[in-house]
């Protein structure tokens, strides 16, 4: 590395073949490939990981029994919990409140202020943070949130582009109520006091977002989950309500029958478990993107481990679409300090090209994200026309250059602050050079299933966010992922509350439902080598694991 | 890269390909496959790490599990900040620890929380002038202008020119200026007047972002066009469609153009 000779933040050789993209860029501008046929898509989604073999199973126990996910998801499934009927006393409650959210990214935040806001006392809700309220992938939600708000759109039009890019699997109901809930939302946030992009007229700046047919994405610069998510926070902490950090629930508490009565919670640091009673539950544990499914790398943030999915389904809720995981098709692939992380799709939304080896526009830009994911990986894989970069990993250029070509000098400043900082940190300028990308785990598309108003199969317990499963079917749109977290979190946070408004009393805490899922699990045969929730993914140094003493 | 055009691999092989280039991303790297090597020194004990990995990987390389002090992990949550000075230098320097390459002779230290007050309020009821700050956060007037914080800030934001900012009620460059804020705490924990600037910034944004432009009426129109039924009938209609009906519809569609 030493030796090697560095140009703009890139070594030489790979430098060398930018020439072909700023040659062939004047060309490109009037040149959009064209969008695909639903047959080419279908052509193309062979080599989209959902479709390639090997990468699934049957899930052998439970409520979804028969139905197929894929492997780490079923291997959190099939595991046995970290600890055991007996082994806790759960007869002495820490805590009683009304609703406990267990989660704290934007979902569970605003379920929060919701149930405030329906009456809930702030001393009787409980938010139940893994990591610090917030550490959450909503914050690295880059590009924006869609709504139907523009005079020439309608919310059937943002429904059927959800549904075609959801391959028509979404759940009717609940995909009807995240789009007629939508230009809500936004004014919500309006209210509160977050910063979205406006044109001078006062209007909203409204982008592309790939598989949509109109311009309906609402963002906050480049950071537009940060400003939404800093915006809510600001206000749960303005209303003071109960809050905990770096205490996960590693179980849900039962009692006995189909209902969610509380959760039992694990201090991070000290090992010191509490036990929450709660009339009502919301989970809003968010996604999977550090189980690294089929050896992806991630843009999801250091808790996303399926912990919610684990919970949810030992207490015998009912799961859907566990079988489809969302690549964003941007992912950096260089330098290796950054390989995974996101790079919005908003650039594209913006003018930014996929571009090949030989400095081809081989793909349009603004595919649903499956589609679009399978087309790079094509390019790389079997065209050949991918560039390699010194620890191996294969790409395709974005022409970011594009951008301002497009929009004019400066814009990329303006619109893509945290985008441009991070390559500047690596000497890299992406308004004068492409960027090397390639797929990267980004997303959960199934997960729990609810109805339209976040509840789940078992009483007591409501879902919202990226750990609920059937409003994206089995594949995601962009700009509606933030979206669904403040539509049901809002709806979760306000039926829950008016549920328990209506006189329910606490249940009684058990962990019975635990003991029936171990005897289910030893009587399927399966051995008890691995245990879930996950928590925390390790990365920790083979060498210093090799050698590592466990005393305390 | 040429020869590999050759062979034709399929889909399960491609995966193979995949999961093999990302191992090191994903499951950390062999020993044997490091060329270059810094010695880095995690509150004082030295540890010999990969040259290519952050602050962040390199600790988690050393044999540290993250519980604190590690977050989104890619520059966005504010949870890694980190303080360092290197071997020789006088130079105390702040950083996000996922954000940054280790480099030989980093002394770090990892400050993972920011006790700091933020005041509660009820942006709704406010009133959109300079007094607000001096309510909520009275001790932005105590700003000596040292520009500490903007020396701190692993954002590169000019922290010192929003808080003189906020002190002349300039909203719109508080809200630009604070805009990329990870609210990591470094500044405020580097003030010698115990500003907690980042806090500031929040409550300035917030008030910028409600009463700075005229409401959106386009917005306001379709929410009302909801609460009366006007898309009722149409909605009722394309979510009782069966699947060809659907598939038919979605063909058919119509792209804006731009």
């Amino acid at each position: 590395m030493a030796e090697a000779k560095y140009i703009e933040g890139y070594p030489e050789y790979m430098y060398k073949l930018i020439d072909k993209v700023h040659k062939t860029r004047q060309k490109r501008k009037d040149y959009i490939p064209p969008a695909m046929s639903m047959e080419e898509r279908e052509e193309t989604l062979k080599l989209h990981p959902d479709y390639v073999a090997g990468g699934k199973r049957k899930i052998s126990i439970g409520q979804n029994k028969g139905d197929f996910g894929t492997n780490p998801v079923v291997d959190l499934l099939e595991a046995y919990p970290l600890v055991e009927e007996g082994e806790v006393d759960i007869k002495k409650v820490d805590y009683s409140v009304d609703i406990m959210v267990i989660g704290g990214g934007l979902a569970g935040t605003t379920a929060c202020i919701w149930a405030n806001e329906q009456g809930i006392s702030k001393d009787k809700i409980l938010l139940v943070n893994k990591l610090r309220h917030g550490d959450a992938n909503s914050i690295m939600a880059e590009g924006g949130t869609q709504a139907a708000d523009r005079e020439v759109d309608s919310i059937q039009r943002h429904y059927l582009d959800t549904m075609g890019g959801g391959h028509f699997t979404n759940k009717p109901d609940v995909l009807r109520a995240l789009v007629e809930d939508a230009p809500f939302i936004i004014y919500w946030l309006h209210e509160l006091g977050a910063i979205i992009d406006k044109e001078e007229s006062g209007d909203f700046v409204e982008k592309w977002g790939g598989g949509t047919s109109i311009r309906r994405l609402h963002s906050c610069r480049d950071y537009t989950g940060l400003e939404e998510f800093r915006v809510i926070r600001d206000e749960f902490r303005s209303r003071e309500i109960g809050c905990i950090e770096h205490y996960p629930a590693i179980e849900l508490l039962t009692d006995g029958e189909n209902r969610v009565t509380g959760a039992l919670l694990y201090n991070l640091e000290t090992g010191e478990y509490k036990i929450v009673e709660a009339k009502a539950t919301i989970l809003a544990t968010g996604g999977f993107g550090r189980l690294h499914i089929r050896g992806f790398p991630t843009t999801n943030h250091y808790g996303a481990t399926a912990d919610g999915l684990v919970l949810a389904y030992r207490a015998g809720a009912k799961l859907r679409d566990v079988d489809t995981v969302q690549y964003h098709p941007t992912g950096a692939a260089y330098p290796v300090q950054i390989i995974g992380y996101l790079l919005t799709e908003k650039l594209r939304s913006s003018g930014a090209q996929p571009v090949n080896v030989d400095g081809e526009a081989f793909v349009f830009p603004l595919e649903p994200r499956d589609v679009e994911a399978a087309a790079l990986i094509r390019e790389c894989y079997v065209r050949g026309k991918g560039i390699t970069t010194p620890v191996g990993i294969r790409g395709v250029w974005l022409d970011t250059p594009m951008i301002e070509v497009k929009n004019g000098k400066g814009y990329i400043e303006k619109a893509f602050p945290g985008m441009r900082r991070m390559f500047n940190r690596y000497d890299i300028d992406m308004t004068k050079d492409p960027v090397l990308v390639f797929p990267t785990l980004h997303y959960q598309n199934g997960g729990v299933e609810t109805d339209p108003w976040g509840h789940s199969t078992l009483e007591g317990l409501w879902v919202a966010g990226e750990v609920s499963g059937g409003v994206h079917g089995k594949n995601r749109l962009m700009g509606n992922s933030t979206l669904d977290t403040m539509v049901f979190g809002r709806r979760a946070g306000m039926s829950a509350a008016k549920w328990v408004q209506s006189g329910k009393k606490g249940g009684k805490l058990t962990l019975e439902h635990l003991h029936r899922y171990v005897e289910t699990l030893k009587k399927a045969g399966i051995k008890p080598q691995r245990r879930a929730p996950m928590l925390l993914p390790e990365y920790r140094g083979k060498a210093a694991l090799a050698r590592m003493i466990d005393i305390f | 890269m040429k020869g590999e055009k050759t062979k034709r691999l399929d889909p399960k092989e491609i995966m193979e390909r995949i999961a093999t280039a990302s191992r090191p991303m994903v499951a950390g790297v062999e020993e044997k496959d490091v060329e270059h090597w810094v010695t880095i020194y995690i509150m004082g004990r030295g540890y010999r790490v990969p040259a290519d990995l952050t602050i962040l990987t390199a600790i988690e390389y050393a044999g540290y599990k993250f519980i604190r002090g590690c977050g989104c992990r890619q520059g966005f949550c504010g949870a890694c900040s980190t303080v360092y000075r290197k071997k020789g230098e006088y130079k105390l320097q702040t950083a996000m620890a996922c954000q940054t390459r280790v480099e030989d002779g980093m002394y770090l230290v990892q400050i993972p929380f920011t006790p700091a007050e933020k005041a509660p309020y009820d942006i709704g009821k406010e009133e959109y002038n300079v007094n607000v700050f001096f309510k909520y956060y009275p001790e932005v007037a105590r700003c000596v202008s040292c520009n500490t914080c903007t020396k701190a800030c692993p954002q590169d934001l000019e922290v010192m020119d929003y808080v003189q900012a906020a002190i002349k009620g300039d909203f719109e460059a508080v809200a630009n200026e604070s805009f990329d804020c990870i609210q990591c705490g470094l500044c405020a924990l580097r003030c010698p007047s115990e500003i907690v600037q980042y806090n500031v910034a929040q409550l300035g944004r917030r008030m910028y972002g409600r009463y700075s432009s005229p409401e959106p009426e386009h917005l306001l129109t379709r929410i009302k066009e909801i609460k009366e039924g006007k898309f009722n009938k149409d909605m009722d209609k394309i979510t009782s469609l069966s699947r060809e009906e659907l598939e038919k519809l979605y063909a058919e569609r119509e792209r804006e153009t731009d």
